[in-house]
């Protein structure tokens, strides 16, 4: 049994600095290194709402990545993202 | 729960010469389609139906909730995600899913060919 990325395409990926990025995944290896096109970084901040900072074309090595999400399109484009406040998530330590 | 002596027996895993038993995988494998919260290392802990994991223990949750969505609104258009097994701090399971003795086990049977 492997858990392939296959499936998925349009994403979030939460790094282990703690920064979400969204993006439509191109390729993937088994390290989880990604070619995330069309990617933009959410940045989330308690006093203003969510701020979208384009990307472009982005590889993210594999060692960085804390979590893959596939985005609901339904949910996502329902979202207010100008009303979330929220604090930026932690970054990973082992 | 899956007789998980058989299961280690199969998936001994050669690797440049040396003998990996891959006994947690075959104990989350056998718990696909039950419910788990996974706490991760940066604090955000995600509830949802297990539904697959690999040799690296990275797992596969369908049907996702944060347990706090308030504090971690993140994740909200996320209802499936992959999950990296290097940011697994805790997996909790339910505990009437879980055969203790039999992992307990297990799991000294492993340690034993370790040594040998």
């Amino acid at each position: 049994m492997s858990t392939a990325l296959e499936s998925y395409i349009n994403l979030a990926v939460v790094t282990s600095d703690g920064r979400m990025i969204v993006g439509t995944l191109k390729g993937f290896d088994q390290t989880i290194n990604l070619i995330l096109d069309e990617s933009h970084e959410r940045v989330f901040s308690s006093s203003q709402g969510v701020e979208q900072v384009v990307l472009g074309l982005y590889i993210v090595r594999g060692d960085n990545v804390a979590v893959i999400g596939e985005i609901d399109e339904d949910t996502d484009s329902s979202l207010d993202l100008g009303n979330i406040r929220a604090e930026p998530l932690n970054s990973i330590v082992h | 729960m899956l007789d998980l002596q058989l299961q280690i027996t199969y998936l001994n895993d050669y690797t440049f010469g040396f003998i990996k038993t891959l006994l947690f995988y075959s104990f989350f494998k056998s718990l696909v389609g039950k419910d788990v919260v996974v706490e991760l290392k940066n604090d955000l802990s995600i509830c949802g139906t297990l539904h697959s994991v690999d040799q690296y223990l990275n797992i596969k949750l369908t049907d996702i909730s944060v347990t706090d969505p308030e504090k971690y609104p993140h994740m909200l258009s996320v209802k499936n995600c992959f999950i990296r097994g290097s940011v697994v701090r805790y997996v909790q399971l339910p505990a009437d899913e879980v055969d203790t003795q039999l992992l307990q086990d297990a799991a000294r049977k492993e340690a034993l060919q370790q040594k040998q």
